[in-house]
C-alpha cells in the first residue's frame, strides 16, 4: 500500500499573530512552527494503515527550507520518506495553486491512499485536500473519524452536522482527517535518530514540470489583513449573592443586549 | 467584476437533508439576493436531491428568481462525486458570475472541488461580502480567528461559502419560477452506506445560543449546562480540556482545532479562555463568562462576566430565564 500524507507547517496554535508591514501577511519572527494539528492525525492514520496492510508512508509538503523540520518530525513518528517542494521566494501560493503543485508530485509518486488534515489552522481554507483529489481525478472523503480498507475499498465514517455518515469508495482515494480519528504518537528518541537518515527529497516546482507561468496568477488574493475588533469586555456583574448576580445578568441580556 | 453591467446571474446552492433546508441555505439565498441586486442580475437557486420539488418554492420568499431542481435517486444522500458532477453541469450551462453556498461540511466540500474543476476562485467560510468600487470583497477569518482578511477573487464564477450564522436572513420578492434540470450524475464510484444523526439536537455551528463548559466542570456531568442550553434552544459546546478529559465528544469542541461558532449569545462556563478557545468563539455577538477565578483571561474577552461557582450560578440563571419566559 502506497500511502501519502499532505503535510503543512503552520504557526503553533498558541502563537500570537501579528500583521506584517505590507498589511497582507503575518509577522513570522518569533513564531513557533509546528505540523498542522490535523496533519498529525493524518500522519498517525497513515502509519496505522501501513502497520495493518504494509507499504510505504511518504510525507509531501509545499513550503520553505524551514518545513524540513516538520517533515523530519513526521519521519521520526515513523514515516518512510519525505518530499518537499521548496517555494521560497515565490511569495507563496493560494490554496488552489498548492493543490496543483501537490497533484503534480503524484505524476512520479505512486499512491493508493492520500491523507491530509481536514484544514490547515493558518489559512483555515478546507481546500487543498479535496482540490488535490479533484486534480488527480480521484474520490475524496472529508472529516473522517474512522476508516477501514478491505478488498481495495475504503469505508469511512465522517462527521457531519449533527452526526456521522458512512461512505465507501474504491481506492485510490484521498481522505481528510478530523479530531477523533486517533491519538497521534510522539516521536521516540530512536525514531528521531532514524529520521535523520531517512530520504528527504527537496525539489523546486521546475523539478516537477511546473513553472510560475503554468501555475498562473493567484485566483484568490488577500488585499488586506486586520486584527478582529477587540471586545471591550469586562463588565463584571456585581451582587451580594449569586442569586442577585444571576438576576442582574438575565435582565441585562434581555433589556440591553437583547439576546434573550 | 469589471464588466459589472454584463453580469448574468448569481447562483445559490441550497442544502437540504431529508426534505428540510439547512438554516444556512436561507442565509446563502438572502446574501445571494443582495449580491444579485448589487450586480443588477437575477438570483437563481439550485436544489439537489430526490423528491425535493415540493420544498423548492420556499426559496422564492428569500428572493430566488429561478429555482432549478435537479432530482435523481442517486442524489438522495450527499455524495461528493455525484453532487459535484451535477453542480458543475449546471454552472457550465448557466455560466453564473457568482456561486454562493453555506460553509457547512457539505458546502465546503463541494466548493473546494468545484473551484478545482472549473478553475474558479474561491473564498471559503466568509463572514461578510461587500461591494467596493467594482469588486466584490469577501471578509474571512484566518489563523483560527486571530486575523480578519479581505479577499478579492479573480475569475468566473466567483465562489463564496458563507459561515453559518454570520449573515442575515432577509425576505425578498423573487420570481420563483421552478425549472427541472435533467440531473445526470455522470461517472461516480462513491457509495452511501448509512448515517447516524441525532434528531432534535441543535447543531453547534448553527445554534443561536451556545453554552460551553470547560475544565471548571470538574467532570463529565454537564447537566446544568445542558439544562440552560435546552431552555434557550441552544447547543452545548466544550473546551479542548473538557474533550481531552473525555467529558464530552470531540464533535462538541469549540476552538481553533474544533468548531468555530458565531451564535448571538455564547456562555462560557468554567473556561479559562486559552487563545485557541477564543479563536473558536470570537465572532459570537454577545459573550458571557462564568468562572470562579477572577483573573481568568476569558473575562477580558467577554461582554459580561460573573465571578462565582458555576454550579450555583447557572441553575440560578436558568431560573431567572424561566421567570422571564413566564412573563412573556
Amino acid at each position: 500500500m502506497e500511502i501519502a500524507v499532505l503535510l503543512k507547517q503552520v504557526p503553533a496554535t498558541e502563537s500570537l499573530i501579528g500583521i506584517a508591514e505590507n498589511g497582507i501577511s503575518i509577522k513570522t519572527d518569533d513564531i513557533k512552527w509546528v505540523i498542522n494539528p490535523y496533519d498529525e492525525f493524518a500522519v498517525e492514520e497513515a502509519l496505522r494503515i501501513k502497520e495493518a496492510h504494509g507499504g510505504t508512508v511518504t510525507i509531501l509538503s509545499v513550503g520553505s527550507e524551514k518545513t524540513v523540520e516538520a517533515i523530519r518530525t513526521a519521519l521520526a513518528m515513523g514515516a518512510d520518506k519525505g518530499v518537499l517542494i521548496n517555494i521560497s521566494g515565490s511569495g507563496g501560493y493560494d490554496g488552489i495553486t498548492t493543490a496543483k503543485i501537490l497533484s503534480a508530485i503524484f505524476k512520479e509518486t505512486p499512491f493508493d491512499v492520500i491523507i491530509a488534515g481536514q484544514r490547515a489552522v493558518d489559512d483555515d481554507n478546507f481546500l487543498v485536500g479535496p482540490a488535490t483529489a479533484e486534480f488527480l481525478g480521484i474520490p475524496h472523503i472529508s472529516m473522517v473519524i474512522k476508516e477501514e480498507i478491505t478488498d481495495g475499498k475504503m469505508k469511512c465514517h465522517r462527521t457531519v452536522e449533527g452526526g456521522t455518515v458512512v461512505l465507501e469508495t474504491p481506492l485510490p482515494v484521498l481522505i481528510t482527517t478530523q479530531r477523533g480519528i486517533n491519538e497521534p504518537r510522539y516521536a521516540s528518541l530512536p525514531g528521531i535518530m532514524k529520521a535523520k537518515k531517512k530520504p528527504l527529497d527537496i525539489k523546486t516546482i521546475s523539478d516537477i514540470g511546473l513553472d510560475s507561468e503554468t501555475l498562473g496568477k493567484p485566483l484568490a488574493k488577500i488585499v488586506k489583513m486586520q486584527t478582529p475588533p477587540v471586545r471591550k469586555g469586562g463588565i463584571m456583574i456585581d451582587g451580594e449573592s449569586a442569586q442577585e448576580k444571576a438576576a442582574k445578568l438575565v435582565k441585562i441580556l434581555h433589556e440591553e443586549a437583547k439576546v434573550l | 467584476m469589471r464588466d459589472i453591467n454584463m453580469a448574468q446571474s448569481v447562483f445559490a446552492i441550497a442544502e437540504q437533508q431529508e426534505g428540510v433546508f439547512r438554516k444556512v441555505t436561507y442565509e446563502a439565498v438572502s446574501e445571494g439576493r443582495r449580491i444579485a441586486d448589487g450586480l443588477g442580475c437575477e438570483l437563481n437557486a439550485l436544489i439537489l436531491g430526490n423528491n425535493v420539488e415540493n420544498i423548492s418554492k420556499e426559496l422564492e420568499q428569500f428572493g430566488a428568481d429561478r429555482i432549478i431542481v435537479a432530482e435523481n435517486p442517486a442524489l438522495h444522500e450527499y455524495l461528493p462525486d455525484a453532487y459535484v458532477n451535477v453542480i458543475a453541469d449546471v454552472v457550465n450551462k448557466e455560466t453564473p458570475d457568482v456561486v454562493i453556498l453555506g460553509a457547512s461540511t457539505q458546502g465546503k466540500d463541494i466548493a473546494a472541488r468545484l473551484s478545482a474543476r472549473l478553475d474558479a476562485p474561491l473564498a471559503m467560510d466568509c463572514v461578510a461580502i461587500r461591494f467596493e468600487e467594482n469588486d466584490l470583497i469577501a471578509t474571512r477569518f484566518m489563523y483560527g480567528g486571530k486575523i480578519l482578511a479581505d479577499i478579492v477573487l479573480d475569475g468566473k464564477p466567483k465562489i463564496f461559502t458563507i459561515r453559518p450564522n454570520a449573515m442575515t436572513i432577509a425576505k425578498a420578492a423573487g420570481t420563483g419560477s421552478i425549472e427541472k434540470f435533467d440531473a445526470d450524475t455522470g461517472t461516480t464510484v462513491m457509495k452511501f452506506i448509512e448515517k447516524h444523526l441525532e434528531t432534535g439536537k441543535v447543531e453547534l455551528t448553527e445554534a443561536d445560543t451556545v453554552v460551553s463548559g470547560g475544565r471548571g466542570m470538574g467532570g463529565p456531568d454537564f447537566t446544568v449546562i445542558e439544562e440552560l442550553a435546552q431552555l434557550l434552544g441552544g447547543a452545548v459546546g466544550a473546551s479542548r480540556s473538557a474533550v481531552d478529559e473525555g467529558w464530552r465528544s470531540a464533535s462538541d469542541q469549540v476552538g481553533q482545532t474544533g468548531k468555530v461558532v458565531s451564535p448571538n449569545l455564547y456562555i462560557a462556563c468554567g473556561i479559562s479562555g486559552a487563545i485557541q478557545h477564543l479563536a473558536g468563539m470570537s465572532s459570537s455577538k454577545v459573550v458571557v463568562a462564568i468562572n470562579k477565578d477572577p483573573e481568568a483571561p476569558i473575562f477580558s474577552k467577554a461582554d459580561y462576566g460573573i465571578q462565582g461557582d458555576l454550579f450555583e450560578v447557572i441553575p440560578l440563571i436558568s431560573e431567572e430565564i424561566k421567570k422571564l419566559k413566564g412573563r412573556k
